[in-house]
């Protein structure tokens, strides 16, 4: 035991004298990354177990919060739903559509033109370009959708778009998408121009036939670091859905249409400031997230690793 | 025999089109109009005379462009306790500190775990950094705050600022570029005589100029178009940021009061992003190929 532990220190002690500068380089970014990632990480798992209305300490109160969460907080299960039928349509679709865009992007000139105009909405200011696609959506006759709608005799009456229980997630969802074109779909274009040519001359020779065949034994194996990447980030980004649905709808939304689970984060700490509730919900969303992305890079490297 | 073979096959195979057809110019030109038309009627809107601003039936774009809703803006800010100019410099300085900031401290991170790789403890800190991307800052932002609070860094630039520096995506973008420099280039320096530091600044940095300035873009307007930070973390009006603003003239959903002023805001606030982006599109398309996940 005692020699485990002088072998462990004489390590340390070889390491520190090798790489001392080094680590002085990693050192003003650990500490920062400690205090706000780290930290609030460790914080928010155990606060949820606790009872925080940050006037009094925190009080332990075990499982209750998730009792709760799970059992009797129906704008809860409400708020999972809308979450998971936003990222099951918005996250594959947002994911293929990066892919082919970039893929058909690469064979045009003026690529810097067609890139731009793609990417372009995600460089926009979410609360900016929410008041045109507010005006777009008005639910009055002089909106947008409502006024083509009605011209075009489609219908007589205007669609109240924002408050319509049915509408609000389909146009939560139009908006995102629109502005999904994002990192993702640059790391595809930039990953597509760096596939070798002399790969896809060697496929040619070796019996590849057509355009698809080409994708699937060349483009995609060589792009899968890329395509991981995206995959994460779709992940990521369509389960922490929230700015674009409160800009469009409200906290909380009429009859909770527009509820997701960021949202029910924001309302019962922001609002309520219940910090310990919303802490377990922070840790639900966070276990979602981190579970699927594991997933995504296990499947990942199983293909044909 | 068999390399006639191969030939004739290379010859059939080269029907595969690598350029694209006129029909795909077509599609492909379209759905980019279909996609810039928000922005399109957004800039056009923002130079619409009152008059045109509410016409109906609607009109896609602007016919006497005028700069009164600009000046219309600055005038409704005025009502407010702090002038316009306060908001641009609040946000001005918190994105241009938090990108410069980022970038000098994830470079100085991620030269270890890319030129080092065996140095203890430099796997286990980049598993942390790959798990830290999967989770969106959003699930992190409660506790943040009580962080932020606990080190009395409420309604301060500090507190707008440090918890932005040390992003996991900045570091692993700049990690995935500095493993394919080659490490003859830091043996030969060293050889040299020169210090890792020197090393560092002189060698490395300039090497990776792309990643750098890509950091540099996407923080910028990350920061300059987020609105959750500032809304949590600030409480004088002194110390807001144009998003903020944004919502304070805009007056949330369904309203349509100072519809010129809102117009301009945005206007202001999309314009400084397309521009960036523009200028140094180059420089992201050279980086972006690195970024992938070696699983």
């Amino acid at each position: 035991m005692a020699q485990a532990l002088t072998m462990r220190w004489n390590a340390a002690k070889r390491a520190w004298h090798e790489y001392h500068t080094m680590y002085l380089f990693m050192l003003p970014f650990t500490i920062l990354f400690i205090v706000f990632v780290v930290a609030p990480v460790v914080t928010a798992i155990y606060l949820s177990f606790t009872y925080y209305n940050m006037l009094e300490p925190p009080r332990w109160i075990g499982l209750s919060n998730y009792r709760l969460l799970f059992l009797e907080d129906d704008v809860f299960l409400t708020a999972i739903k809308n979450t998971l039928l936003f990222a099951i349509i918005t996250g594959p679709l947002a994911y293929f559509t990066s892919f082919t865009l970039a893929w058909l992007i690469n064979r045009l000139r003026l690529r810097q033109a067609y890139t731009l105009a793609f990417y372009a909405p995600s460089l926009t200011s979410g609360i900016a370009i929410s008041v045109i696609w507010l005006y777009f959506f008005a639910n009055d006759r002089y909106g947008l959708l409502n006024y083509l709608l009605i011209q075009t005799g489609l219908t007589s009456e205007p669609v109240a778009w924002l408050q319509e229980q049915s509408t609000i997630l389909p146009v939560i969802i139009i908006i995102s998408l629109w502005m999904s074109m994002g990192t993702s779909f640059l790391v595809f274009l930039a990953g597509l121009q760096s596939v070798p040519a002399e790969l896809y001359e060697a496929g040619m020779v070796d019996g590849i036939s057509s355009s698809l065949q080409e994708i699937f034994y060349i483009t995609l194996p060589v792009m899968k670091p890329q395509l991981l990447f995206g995959a994460v980030m779709a992940i990521v980004n369509s389960f922490a859905v929230f700015q674009i649905a409160a800009q469009v709808a409200g906290v909380p939304s009429p009859l909770y249409a527009g509820h997701t689970i960021v949202a029910h984060l924001y309302m019962y700490g922001f609002i309520h400031f219940e910090m310990g509730y919303a802490a377990a919900i922070a840790v639900v969303l966070f276990a979602m997230t981190f579970i699927l992305g594991r997933v995504s890079i296990r499947l990942f490297s199983e293909r044909g690793a | 025999m068999a390399s006639i073979i191969t030939r004739k096959r290379a010859g059939f195979h080269r029907l595969i089109k690598r350029q694209a057809s006129p029909s795909e110019y077509l599609i492909m030109t379209t759905l980019a109009l279909l996609t810039m038309l928000p922005i399109v009627y957004m800039v056009s809107t923002s130079f619409k005379p009152l008059e045109e601003m509410f016409l109906y039936p609607p009109r896609f774009l602007v016919r006497h462009p005028t700069l009164r809703n600009f000046a219309e803006l600055i005038l409704a800010i005025d009502s407010f306790q702090v002038p316009f100019a306060r908001y641009l410099f609040n946000s001005l300085l918190v994105a241009t500190v938090t990108a410069g900031g980022s970038v000098i401290l994830s470079s100085l991170a991620a030269y270890p775990l890319a030129k080092y790789p065996r140095m203890p403890g430099a796997k286990f800190f980049f598993t942390i950094i790959i798990s830290a991307l999967m989770f969106a800052p959003e699930v992190t932002q409660i506790p943040r705050y009580l962080i932020v609070d606990k080190l009395n860094m409420i309604d301060t630039y500090f507190g707008l600022i440090l918890p932005a520096l040390a992003g996991s995506y900045g570091l692993f973008l700049m990690k995935q570029f500095m493993e394919q420099l080659p490490t003859e280039l830091i043996e030969a320096a060293k050889v040299d005589g020169a210090t890792e530091w020197r090393i560092f600044w002189q060698i490395i940095m300039p090497l990776v100029r792309p990643a750098w300035i890509t950091l540099i873009i996407f923080s910028f307007i990350g920061t300059w178009n987020d609105f959750f930070t500032p809304l949590i973390f600030t409480r004088s009006e002194q110390m807001k940021t144009l998003p903020l603003m944004m919502s304070n003239i805009g007056g949330g959903p369904g309203v349509v009061a100072r519809w010129g002023a809102v117009a301009a805001a945005s206007m202001v606030m999309i314009l400084p992003t397309l521009i960036l982006f523009v200028f140094l599109q180059r420089f992201v398309m050279e980086t972006m190929a690195y970024s992938g996940i070696k699983s």
